[in-house]
């Protein structure tokens, strides 16, 4: 078996040799390899990480009009390794009246729910973790971990803010898995499996974005609410709840919850690229080997991370009763429609051509869209009217 | 897989007995978490992805947060004072003692109680045969319906109790993009 072909098997193939040349048990080699190659992921994953603090400071200062980071190395490029040691040598302090075990264990958990994703990301036909049959749950599941570490964070601090911020964050992810659910539904019902090796092998002939492009919009919606990132970054408000759950963690605890926070988004631009544009698959370039594969994968990962950049940067901060409002009033509802428009157009057509298939799932799409639109005009209008015409009794009864 | 099997029963036993002696409640909801956590790995042992990952999304991610997003918004003191144990604690350890014992009777006399299970063939998706027998005429389709039914009917209620008509004109207007607002506004007005 060629190395290029499928790196990983030949690695394990080599190292069960090598160890059982040891005359180690076959059981514990295999337990050992596994192992290993938990570890090197992780490495890698966190390796990433560090760069992406300079990605995210460096794309920030461009939407700002700045240059970023650009005194340490090359383009700035060992300022991350210079933020990481600062964390590192800043005094840790433990506020009064914490609950030491559950304070400590918060930013821990929030990495590992972001880091427990990367093992159902296929990166390559022949380079996935494990092909649950169940991967999109899975999705959500750790996302259920993270929403755990963010009230643990909150609670455990002893301090009101943080509380606050954590029941803010806590029920905007509680209340957008929803939509993000259903959106997840879209992919599985055209590819009919919830395994991520599947939905990319299904998406060989058409990405999934042409096919639903309202899915793809109301997963990358749910997803950044999900992060807690801008616009729906409410867990912050510095003249409110100032920096919301994290506030009374500092240097690498800090750091912790900061590495989780990019890396999440990293990971969400990768499931938006997998779920929604055709995971490895590139015009046929995935065929020259599982490396440029990979490569594919993560330049999707890195794009859609760049999407949700563009979001925060561009987009202001919304009130949470608009906001959940925008999700309950507009967002499940229009999820649920999409989805079961998308269900029976799929069964309807099963056996047509991929591009009558196209037309029509598009066709839909937009029509959906268009009536969305008008329903949101109609409101508006009379919203206005409502309030142009109230606008002059509340103002005399304001005189009395 | 024994190994595996052990330290979970551990982690799971320990943690259910640090839920109820937990004088702080919101530690004891998050031992429950521990808890739940460990039946989720247990189901992953048995070959059960499914229902592993549903635990976790459903008692985790659901249940055990609104556990504890209940106890901060309910009490001033999050510690609980007093003995642990009334005077009839023997009769609640003279029930689970029985319950267990007869449980381990009847599982005993079961004839698959002491067999190593068959290996599952390659290419069986149980997710699929799930799916299926959820909604085939034949398996679990009724019970399936009516648990929708009974979900659907909690949602109404729990909209209805949670829907206050005075805050809003009326239901149209509870819709309106202003709507957020619309207590306050209506306070305004009177």
């Amino acid at each position: 078996m060629n190395f290029w072909k499928d790196p990983i098997q030949v690695t394990a193939d080599w190292l069960m040799s090598l160890f059982t040349g040891w005359g180690m048990a076959e059981g514990l080699a295999n337990v050992l390899i596994s192992l290993l190659g938990i570890v090197i992921l992780v490495t890698i994953m966190l390796v990433i990480d560090i760069l992406l603090v300079w990605i995210e400071r460096k794309v920030v200062a461009r939407f700002q009009d700045r240059l970023g980071p650009n005194r340490v190395g090359p383009f700035g490029l060992i300022q991350p390794f210079a933020d990481i040691i600062k964390l590192f040598i800043k005094e840790n302090i433990t506020p009064v009246g914490v609950d030491k075990v559950v304070y400590n264990l918060a930013p821990v958990l929030s990495v590992f729910s972001v880091l427990i994703l990367w093992a159902i990301i296929p990166l390559a036909p022949v380079i996935i973790g494990v092909d649950l049959n169940v991967g999109l749950l899975y999705l959500v599941a750790a996302g259920a971990i993270g929403t755990l570490s963010i009230i643990m964070a909150g609670w455990s601090s002893n301090n009101k803010f943080a509380l606050l911020g954590a029941f803010r964050q806590v029920a905007a992810m509680i209340s957008y898995e929803i939509p993000m659910v259903v959106a997840l539904l879209i992919p599985t019902v055209l590819a009919g499996t919830m395994g991520m090796l599947g939905i990319s092998e299904a998406q060989q002939g058409m990405w999934y974005v042409f096919l639903s492009p309202l899915g793809a919009l109301i997963f990358l919606i749910s997803a950044v609410a999900e992060l807690g990132r801008a616009p729906f970054d409410l867990s912050e408000g510095e003249s409110e709840v100032v920096a919301g759950f994290h506030i009374e963690y500092s240097g690498m605890k800090f750091g912790w919850f900061y590495a989780g926070e990019l890396l999440h988004a990293f990971t969400f631009g990768g499931f938006w690229g997998i779920l929604f544009f055709g995971g490895y698959h590139f015009f046929g370039l995935e065929n020259w080997g599982p490396l440029v594969a990979a490569a594919i994968v993560l330049f999707k990962a890195l794009l859609g991370y760049w999407v949700i950049m563009w979001i925060k940067y561009t987009l202001m901060r919304i009130r949470i009763d608009h906001m959940l409002a925008f999700n309950w009033k507009f967002l499940v509802p229009l999820s649920l429609v999409v989805l079961m428009v998308t269900a029976l157009l799929n069964t309807l057509l099963r056996g047509a051509s991929v591009w009558i298939l196209f037309l029509s799932m598009f066709l839909a799409n937009a029509l959906i869209a268009w009536i969305t639109i008008e329903i949101l005009r109609g409101r508006s209008r009379i919203a206005r009217e409502k309030v142009e015409g109230s606008a002059q009794p509340v103002v005399e009864s304001a005189h009395h | 897989m024994t190994i595996l099997f052990l330290i979970t029963a551990v982690v799971i036993l320990a943690s259910a007995v640090m839920v109820v002696t937990s004088r702080n409640l919101v530690h004891a909801a998050l031992w429950l978490v521990s808890a739940l956590f460990g039946v989720a790995v247990l189901y992953a042992l048995l070959n059960a992805g499914f229902l592993a990952v549903v635990q976790v999304v459903i008692y985790i991610g659901a249940i055990a947060i609104l556990f504890i997003f209940a106890v901060m918004l309910t009490r001033r003191e999050m510690r609980d004072t007093g003995p642990g144990l009334n005077k009839n604690w023997w009769v609640s350890a003279l029930t689970s003692i029985l319950t267990f014992g007869g449980l381990a009777f009847l599982l005993s006399s079961w004839s698959g109680f002491s067999q190593t299970p068959a290996a599952i063939p390659s290419g069986f998706d149980a997710v699929s045969a799930l799916g299926d027998a959820l909604i085939s005429p034949d398996a679990f389709v009724l019970p399936f319906e009516v648990a929708s039914v009974l979900l659907v009917a909690a949602l109404v209620g729990a909209v209805y109790i949670a829907f206050n008509p005075r805050a809003g004109d009326s239901p149209r207007a509870g819709d309106s993009p202003r709507a957020g607002d619309s207590p306050r506004a209506g306070d305004s007005r009177k």
